[in-house]
């Protein structure tokens, strides 16, 4: 199972180090190191190494580096899951993942750490339980510390909830205004070739849900169309029978923020792409220069309007400036890191922004090979862009009357155009 | 107020200081020092000195203290084992709360306390916790057993601990279960043959019913531990199976590799004929999938996976190609793996979309990938025949933009492609010519000198090229100078006249010149050969060379079988068992795929007489003797390019190579006196565990003489019946005159000249004339089509009957029909038209063409996964071998090979079809029995079924 936990920078300054069985020394991630060395950027360094008497298994977020240190056969993935796990909670209690915040509470890192694993087996990672244990800071909780000089950061409870078959909430919960929402927010995957014409499309939708309802109460969700979902995983309240029966979501929810469900939808046609994107990306053979236009318009937005629409360019080496004027929104062009980013704003029906101007190239270098992408941001509210609709939302086992609300939004996730 | 003020730099007094806060009276003050004796401990400062003081402050009440506290002992009680003692009693009180959290928590920081003394006194208290009425408690004290185990394993034996966990399997709350099964799990691979996790249908139903309710890392604990188990049979698997697939909708990723693991695994056991069986290939798809949308990391390890899966069943992810394009701002990792399972994915079907998606990705920034795109290609042209064309042009085009690491790689997988389809793109040799000057890779170089070599007769200035580089000889690497005596020895050997110098110069230069140890031998070996018979050298040098297989880097199927098993885990990531590289794991078990029951190949499988239980499906049935292979590769050896970087038979080496080696190679070498020697060598169960343990998939042609055997196989052929004509079926009608307003027609399909005829009989029994007859197909199997109009001259007068023959054409459009060999026919004349289906005997798809080298046979036989195998019995046939091999090479059934074995004559056989699908086949005959058995083995096994109806037609008629 595993062994140890290192965090490190990106700069290779290990911060933190947890050993839940014997303790192994940090040298270990040189092979870290030497790994990264060989890598472009952090994002490349593979996420599991071999060292001669360990493995290394790592994830890359928030720029920091999650190495788990492992000695004997461990699925890599049940690993990986677990430090992404540990990520989330850290962002979850902090408000950010950073080394300054983690650093800033470091008292409760380690009390988290030791929760959420036991000599290397899993033990409380669900975030409900572990706040029970362990409060996390708030504003006013740090300013009364700071008055008082310090008190307490562990709950003086237990984790009651490990004790009931339903470790996914606590019990006793009770709210003034008892509230159910739940987002649906789908993203969408694409990549446009040249023409335009969709290489490969799919949708991937979450539904997150943020209930507060005091009790035990008993939900069950519908859709209008549940047929859209034939490639589903559920957050473990979800009864899977019932799904599989009547297609519906019945549940126990979990206390506060979740992840309910993620979806999965990828037949091509189903998939609506609400803009279009005219690119031309030109580097010409002489004169150290080049040629952008791009312009971009609404398509199958089923009258909703897009907004925040940004579009993101990573340039060739050799382009030194970009020279760019455009009729909606602003461009900026960073020399350093060589990205363009056009950043739109809403798209009307009666204007169509236009992005065009000239590239200046590094004199006497060759003409690149590559040809950029262009990476494309949006936003639709009110519209899940597979036509999924929630039905209904059904309560028992509690006497009161929620408020219940759901929300749609539609964003794009890789959305790439190739020139 | 933070916490980072804990990081402030450490100044001389400040352990003394905090030692004076952590005597403090006051509570607040202690906690404040505790905690600051935490932080300096997470950084890596060395606070131990302050053990005594911390280990004083555990007797509280309050309960962050104490968890403050059991976090500093648990990291610094094995520096000062005797202060530790002071802990215990403490400890033992705790494990006594009537608060089980607290209990739980005691039990739980007691067994990181890594101190021989202490752990003697756990002992008692854990064994009280194991027996615990709060299941919380007992679910800590399960791991505790592990954790303890990791210190003092005798302990654990001697207290009877491990008998209470399995009794813990049983338990009522699922908790318990999951986390019992993951410390005997934990145990067990530090003991590889203490039957730990004793395994039976009860145990299994128990870990079942906890699968459903135990958090998701139990179920990962579960899953892995159920994974290990052998059901008695595809009922009880199908079961475990059922009960399995929900798990493939969890959220977390781990879970859900994991039930894919256990799913692929029992899977083997099913029928494939069940309905079940196809229901559960459809929903492996949609999960696999979905791990692709997850983080980078998990994505990686899925691929990884998905990588063995594909190899393993092609069918589950057939259609899910474009998950697979990559995006530009995909980590490298993520890049290459996606790479490669488009490559093992690429199909007729798909090729143009994955070629298109190549050449984009051959014009991106990062080199490797770029490289591997380009390499990509190359590989489609071999492994899709249909697409080589385009691929070459999509090759030349790369090489147009002469950018130089494009322009090495692609020179690098041409070569390769010319290996696959001599004699077609030689064409494009001028154009790689001209990039000689840019290469500037070993490699590159060495593929380019075997081309020129090679081709030399094509190249006008081929000895000018080759000269130009023997000017550096010796500056080039081993592989380039190898290549370059090789083509220089094949350019003199095809052009004597001009190249004698050039020859005497590439010689010397490496025999007298060169401290290499191959170099010179081989140099040596040329100018012996040269010397002393130059036809025998003409002979060896140029001669023919076997086709390179469809896939270079498929995995060994024992290989693959054993990876297959271990799905999520880190051996599945590295492609290789876990015994080649985890340490510590002493004699691990090779774990197998289960016995598929109930399926005709387990007869025949000579598994069943060695391996016990363990047999493995995979057992290659019976009939190919892995030494022909070995000696085939020996005879047809081209000394020339060693470093084409393509074995012959690359994909079956492995651990059977060695054994070939011993067994039937040596046996062959040496002639039949040296059989006994042989057999024992090959033959011996014993041997073959002494090869890691692979249960030696022996070559069944090893019981019988060998000798006799390798000389069957290599000298037929020529005793293969003359050609008598192809069987044709008599006409049946296929549409009848009244429902046809008079038109009836009947039919009847041949293949002559290697051109397929739609034979017709026109009747018209209507009362008027009827003209202008015209004829379409639908949509079929094979794309069958007319290749021209249906002549039919005259007008067709009443009672008149006309024969048309109409050669059809394979170039139609294609849409699988039921059954395969389905065509439906729609007829125009001057009154209506009319439609009918017949079905066509499929045997006039086979081409001419169709006879299949013998290596390439033996290769093929092996590379076709074995659930593609079907096994057939053909009753009532009176024919002997020789005069059924004739009659079915009149269908184009060609016999390849034929053995003898116990009165049982095998012959093996080949067919191609139209569309490029090769078929094989084993035909056994014995004297005086009329039942012959046919097992067909094809990469479609759809076909399998109509390709019997043809044998049966063709044998008994």
């Amino acid at each position: 199972m595993i062994h140890s936990l290192f965090l490190v920078s990106t700069a290779g300054h290990i911060f933190l180090e947890k050993h839940w069985k014997s303790v192994i020394s940090r040298s270990v991630c040189d092979y870290l190191f030497e790994a990264q060395g060989k890598a472009s950027a952090p994002e490349n360094v593979p996420p599991v190494i071999a060292t001669p008497h360990h493995y290394l298994i790592s994830v890359y977020r928030d720029r920091i580096f999650f190495v788990a240190v492992i000695q004997t056969e461990v699925p890599p993935l049940f690993v990986i899951e677990f430090l992404h796990r540990v990520a989330e909670t850290f962002q979850d209690y902090f408000g950010e993942c950073s080394e300054a915040s983690i650093k800033d509470n470091v008292v409760i890192v380690y009390e988290l750490l030791e929760e959420m694993l036991d000599n290397g087996f899993p033990l409380a990672t669900e975030a409900n339980i572990l706040k029970e244990m362990i409060k996390p800071p708030t504003i006013l909780r740090s300013v009364v510390n700071t008055i008082t000089g310090g008190s307490s950061n562990v709950g003086g409870t237990l984790p009651t909830g490990q004790l009931s078959n339903i470790p996914w909430r606590r019990t006793g919960v009770k709210y003034t205004n008892n509230e159910a929402y739940f987002d649906v927010v789908e993203e969408i995957d694409a990549i446009l070739d040249k023409s335009g014409t969709v290489v490969f499309a799919e949708i991937q939708g979450v539904i997150d849900a943020c209930v507060k309802l005091s009790g035990m109460p008993d939900l069950t969700l519908s859709f209008v169309n549940p047929r859209l979902l034939d490639d589903v995983s559920f957050h473990p309240c979800v009864r899977f029978k019932r799904w599989e029966a009547e297609r519906v979501l019945s549940f126990i929810p979990p206390d506060g923020n979740f992840r309910l469900m993620s979806y999965h939808v990828n037949a091509q046609n189903l998939v609506a792409i609400p803009v279009y994107v005219k690119q031309n990306v030109s580097f010409f053979e002489t004169g150290s220069s080049g040629r952008l236009d791009i312009t971009v318009g609404p398509k199958q937005t089923m009258g909703k309007t897009i907004e925040d629409v940004v579009i993101t360019v990573h340039m060739p080496k050799v382009v030194l400036n970009a020279n760019l004027t455009t009729n909606q929104g602003t461009s900026t062009y960073d020399p350093v890191t060589k990205v363009l980013v056009w950043d739109i704003g809403k798209l009307n029906q009666q204007k169509v922004p236009n992005l065009k101007g000239s590239l200046s190239l590094q004199s006497g270098a060759p003409r690149p090979d590559e040809n950029p992408t262009l990476n494309i941001d949006l936003r639709i509210q009110q519209l899940a862009i597979s036509g999924l609709k929630v039905n209904r939302l059904n309560m028992f086992g509690e006497k009161y009357k929620p408020f219940k609300g759901v929300k749609y939004v539609t964003k794009a996730g890789k959305f790439q155009v190739r020139t | 107020m933070t916490d980072s003020k804990y990081f402030t730099t450490t100044k001389k007094g400040e352990i003394f200081e905090l030692k004076a806060e952590l005597n403090s009276d006051k509570k607040e003050k202690k906690k404040e020092a505790v905690k600051k004796v935490i932080a300096s401990m997470t950084v890596g400062k060395d606070v131990s000195a302050l053990f005594p003081d911390v280990v004083n402050c555990m007797q509280t009440d309050n309960l962050e203290l104490k968890k403050l506290v059991y976090l500093y002992l648990m990291n610094y009680a094995k520096s000062q084992p005797d202060m530790a003692i002071m802990a215990v009693n403490t400890f033992v009180k705790d494990c006594e709360d009537p608060n089980p959290l607290i209990r739980a928590l005691a039990v739980r920081t007691m067994g990181c306390i890594r101190v021989d003394k202490i752990t003697e006194y756990l002992c008692e208290p854990l064994r009280k916790c194991l027996k615990d009425e709060d299941p919380y408690v007992r679910k800590t004290a399960a791991v505790c057993v592990a954790k303890l185990h990791d210190i003092n394993a005798q302990l654990v034996e001697d207290q009877g601990f491990l008998d209470t966990l399995k009794d813990l399997i049983s338990d009522s709350n699922p908790m318990v279960v999951a986390n019992a099964v993951a410390a005997l799990s934990e145990i067990a691979e530090s003991h590889p043959n203490s039957n730990l996790l004793d395994l039976n249908p009860q145990t299994i139903n128990k870990l079942l019913t906890a699968l459903n309710e135990c958090t998701e890392w139990g179920q990962i604990f579960i899953l892995d531990c159920l994974a290990n188990y052998t059901p008695r049979d595809d009922r009880e698997s199908q079961s475990i199976c059922e009960r399995v697939t929900p798990r493939l909708s969890h959220a977390n990723s781990a879970v859900v590799l994991s039930a894919v693991k256990v799913l692929m695994k029992f899977m083997e056991m099913l029928p494939k004929d069940l309905d079940y069986y196809g229901t559960l290939l459809k929903k492996l798809a949609p999960p696999l999938v979905t791990l692709l949308s997850a983080e980078p990391e998990l994505q990686y390890v899925a691929l990884r996976n998905i990588n063995l899966i594909v190899q393993k069943r092609p069918e589950i992810l057939k259609h899910e190609m474009k998950v697979f394009f990559v995006k530009y701002n995909d980590p490298i990792y993520v890049k290459l793996e996606k790479l490669d399972i488009m490559i093992r994915l690429a199909s007729q079907a798909n090729i143009a979309q994955v070629l298109a998606e190549l050449k984009e990705y051959a014009t991106e920034v990062d080199v490797d990938f770029v490289r591997k795109a380009v390499r990509a290609i190359g590989r489609c042209a071999i492994k899709v025949e249909q697409s080589a064309e385009r691929c070459v042009s999509t090759l030349l085009d790369l090489i147009q933009t002469k950018v130089n690491y494009v322009v090495q790689e692609a020179i690098v997988v041409i070569k390769d492609i010319f290996r696959k389809y001599p004699n077609k793109y030689e064409s494009v040799i001028a154009t790689l010519c001209e990039n000689l000057d840019s290469l500037d890779e070993p490699e590159a170089r060495a593929a380019m000198i075997w081309i020129v070599g090679e081709y030399a007769e094509r190249i006008d200035n081929a000895d000018e090229l080759l000269e130009s580089f023997l000017e550096g000889f010796h500056d080039e690497s081993t592989q380039v100078q190898l290549q370059l005596l090789t083509a220089i020895v094949k350019l003199f050997l095809k052009k004597p006249t001009e190249t004698q110098e050039l020859v005497q110069q590439v010689l010397s230069l490496a025999t007298q010149d060169s401290d290499n140890p191959d170099l010179r031998d081989r140099g040596y070996i040329y100018w012996r050969l040269l010397s002393t018979d130059p036809v025998a050298a003409k002979e060896v040098v140029l001669a023919e060379k076997p086709l390179i297989s469809e896939e270079t880097d498929l995995i060994e199927p024992t290989l693959l079988d054993e990876l297959i098993c271990h799905i999520g885990s880190l051996a599945s990531v590295y492609h290789k068992p876990p015994s080649a590289f985890v340490e510590g794991s002493r004699g691990v078990q090779h774990k197998r795929l289960p016995p598929r029951s109930g399926s005709g190949e387990s007869t025949e499988s000579p598994e069943g007489a060695h391996s016990g239980g363990a047999a493995i499906p995979e057992a290659v049935p019976a009939v190919i003797p892995s030494q022909g292979d070995l000696l085939g590769d020996l005879l047809n050896l081209d000394l020339g390019p060693p470093t084409t970087g393509v074995a012959p038979a690359p994909t079956s080496a492995m651990q059977m190579g060695a054994m070939d080696l011993l067994g039937g190679g040596l046996d062959s070498l040496m002639g039949d006196d040296s059989e006994p020697l042989g057999g024992d060598i090959g033959g011996s169960p014993a041997i073959g565990a002494g090869f890691g343990g692979t249960p030696a998939v022996m070559p069944a042609s090893l019981n019988a003489p060998v000798g006799g055997g390798l000389g069957d196989l290599f000298d037929l052929g020529g005793g293969v019946g003359t050609t008598t004509s192809a069987y044709v079926a008599p006409k049946t009608v296929w549409l009848l005159a009244m429902k046809a307003k008079g038109l009836e027609i009947a039919g009847t399909f041949s293949r002559r000249g290697g051109v397929i005829h739609m034979e017709l009989s026109l009747t018209n029994k209507a009362m008027s004339v009827m003209t202008d007859f015209a004829i379409q197909f639908n949509r079929n199997s094979f794309g069958l089509a007319p290749a021209g109009p249906l002549q039919v001259l005259t007008p067709l007068s009443p009672n008149q009957t006309t024969e048309v023959s109409l050669p059809l054409s394979t170039v139609g459009p294609v849409m699988k029909m039921e059954p395969l060999n389905n065509l439906q026919v729609a007829v125009k004349n001057n009154i209506d038209v009319f439609y009918f289906s017949c079905l066509y005997p499929i045997s006039i798809l086979f081409v001419e063409d169709g006879k299949m080298e013998r290596q390439v046979f033996l290769a093929t036989w092996k590379d076709i996964p074995n659930e593609n195998e079907a096994q057939f019995h053909i009753k009532d046939c009176h024919l002997n071998s020789d005069a059924a091999s004739s009659k079915l090479q009149s269908s184009n059934i060609f016999t390849i090979a034929k053995r003898t074995v116990d009165n049982q004559d095998m012959l093996y056989q080949s067919i191609k079809l139209t569309n490029g699908i090769w078929v094989l086949a084993e035909l056994r005959l014995q004297a005086g029995n009329s039942n012959y058995t046919l097992s067909l083995k094809c990469r479609a096994p759809e076909v399998s079924q109509c390709v019997l109806q043809c044998y049966e037609t063709v044998l008994k008629n």
